[in-house]
């Protein structure tokens, strides 16, 4: 099972700490651990931000960044040089030192939660026996940073966004964690590395990922929904309302502190999506027996880029709720379900194994999420959509703006117009 | 005395320190944040990963996040107000440490070697908490639900019509 190319990573390590004298080595080790996890991950920013522009390009019908090297592939580069020599601009009533500390904050905690991933075989960078817990822990202090960012500013719509975002994130990190504990609760363990070695056997060909239960499958939609939300991605990105309140909590900030944001933005989406591998997609584990050759790291990037490009499709697709929607989904529908998920993780663990428990587990979520679905659909009474400068009934002949552009002038001539 | 200790150290008492010292409500909340999160580290620094992790989740989290909405929901703070305390506060601060500094240099227990180290794992707290004590915490989980819903009752405008959901 140990494949030299599989321990590639640990074994140079090793190597290279045999080098390294004694009393040094603790530090050493940690250097050399947390180095990889810095360089990564940051790269995988640039490459996810080129890729979300082509992906929305190709959504909307357009091309995309198509200027910079061949096919645009150094885009991310003239980005990066662009944002580090843009100027860097305080506002003059702000808060300097809580302003200049919040873009830190926010890039720090957004690394903090790579320490308990299991990235693959072996290299985990901390095997905390609460791992799971330290992983949300972390995450809120994210929260405290978007505050930071939206009250130093001295703006309306900073302040606004930061409200909104820390709304949106409160409400939503109840179900993110409700749904992994669904995991925490069939696995026994908090620790991450356990999660996964536990899903990484195999029936067959086929693997133990809690992905393949009934209550792993809902879990892991509530889990990717509250992600999505926690993350501030489109459809949740009210705290950055481009046409509501320009860019939220950030509008005040330009140049590298900007970028600062917009790292710390997708470190968390990749810590948040690697959580979501760890816990129902098997982390590092090969989908399929026969495919284990190939080294466990490049299965978590793998399984990591398929969840962005899920992100990406999402953003491209959906337009953007309402603030009250967005309440209303994560209290009355999202929540219940979370809870609903736990129960049914207890009657999993006490029942056989065999088709008899697939069969009951499916049938307690289908039934309570179509009634739940079905009666909050009557409650909100949902009608046609009235406009209060469209005349009714809207004719559907010839061009409705072509008409309304021809008919004005004449407006107030004696016979009525027909719209 | 490690390294370590001394820094998380400082960190806590620099901070506690400097939410008394500042002016600004929503600094001095910053401020006592970043002490918690000395004292959470220093939790973690002594192998309590729970109490440390719970103390990170529960007042950086949720106290100062509560905190500062609070303050920016109710602004504009007197600023004479904050002449009063300028005797009493540290006379009281300074009896108070009096007292506890008396009270743990007469304790017997300090005195006692140390105990092994006590190896308090998430999953024995979880083992206790769901069988010796599932009572009081089943009764501290229907207070706090009973919390919950009282504070939404609360909340709720009572001159506002129920069934009528807003456009």
């Amino acid at each position: 099972m140990t494949l030299p190319l599989d321990q590639l990573f640990v074994l140079t390590k090793q190597h290279l700490l045999a080098h390294i004298p004694t009393p040094a080595q603790p530090i050493a080790s940690a250097i050399l651990s947390v180095t990889p996890i810095l360089i990564a991950f940051p790269l995988l920013f640039a490459i996810t931000t080129l890729l979300e522009r082509k992906g929305l390009g190709r959504i909307q019908n357009r091309y995309g960044p198509n200027r910079t090297g061949p096919l645009g592939l150094w885009q991310p580069i003239a980005d990066g040089i662009k944002s580090l020599t843009k100027e860097d601009i305080v506002p003059h009533t702000a808060d300097h030192a809580v302003h200049l500390l919040a873009p830190i904050l926010i890039a720090a905690a957004s690394f903090l939660g790579y320490a308990v991933l299991p990235i693959g075989r072996n290299m985990t960078l901390l095997n905390l026996n609460a791992g799971v817990l330290y992983f949300f822990a972390v995450g809120s202090l994210v929260e405290l940073a978007v505050f930071m960012a939206g009250w130093s500013s001295r703006s309306k719509y900073s302040l606004l966004g930061a409200m909104r975002a820390i709304a949106q994130m409160i409400s939503y990190e109840v179900p993110l964690v409700l749904a992994s504990v669904s995991v925490i609760m069939q696995s026994g363990s908090l620790s991450t590395v356990s999660i996964v070695e536990q899903q990484a056997t195999y029936t067959g060909i086929f693997p133990h990922w809690n992905i393949f239960t009934p209550w792993g499958i809902l879990g892991f939609a509530l889990f990717m929904v509250a992600a999505c939300a926690e993350s501030n991605r489109s459809p949740f990105d009210l705290p950055e309302g481009e046409s509501e309140i320009i860019a939220g909590y950030y509008i005040e900030y330009s140049g590298f502190k900007f970028a600062l944001f917009f790292l710390g933005e997708y470190l968390g989406m990749f810590a948040t999506s690697g959580m979501a591998i760890t816990l129902f997609l098997g982390g590092w584990s090969a989908p399929l027996s026969f495919l284990t050759f190939i080294p466990s790291y490049l299965w978590f990037f793998l399984k990591l880029l398929v969840l962005i490009a899920g992100f990406i499709w999402v953003r491209g697709t959906l337009p953007r709720l309402r603030m009250d929607q967005l309440m209303s989904l994560a209290w009355q529908f999202i929540l219940p379900l979370a809870i609903l998920n736990i129960f049914v993780v207890g009657v999993w663990r006490f029942l056989p194994s065999g088709i008899l428990r697939w069969l009951i587990c499916t049938i307690l979520i289908i039934i309570p999420f179509t009634f739940l679905s079905r009666t909050l659909k009557k409650i909100k009474k949902f009608q046609t959509r009235t406009y209060a400068f469209v005349e009714y009934p809207i004719t559907s002949t010839a061009s409705p703006l072509c008409n309304t552009v021809l008919t004005a002038p004449i407006a107030n001539s004696p016979e009525p117009q027909q719209p | 005395m490690t390294p370590a200790f001394l820094i998380l150290a400082a960190i806590a008492v620099a901070g506690t320190a400097a939410a008394m010292a500042l002016r600004n409500p929503i600094h001095c909340i910053l401020a006592l944040t970043a002490g918690l999160t000395g004292i959470a580290a220093l939790y973690l620094q002594l192998g309590a990963q729970f109490a440390g992790l719970t103390q990170l989740m529960v007042y950086v989290g949720a106290v100062a996040i509560l905190a500062v909405f609070a303050i920016m929901m109710t602004h504009r703070p007197s600023s004479t107000q904050r002449e009063t305390y300028s005797l009493t506060g540290p006379a009281i601060a300074a009896a108070l440490f009096a007292v506890l500094a008396w009270a743990i240099c007469h304790t017997t227990t300090s005195a006692q070697p140390l105990p092994p180290e006590p190896s308090a794992t998430v999953q024995q707290i979880g083992d206790a908490l769901m069988h010796h004590f599932v009572l009081p915490l089943e009764i501290i989980g229907l207070l706090l639900t009973a919390a919950l819903i009282g504070a939404v009752v609360i909340a709720m405008d009572p001159t506002k019509d129920q069934s009528k959901e807003p456009q």
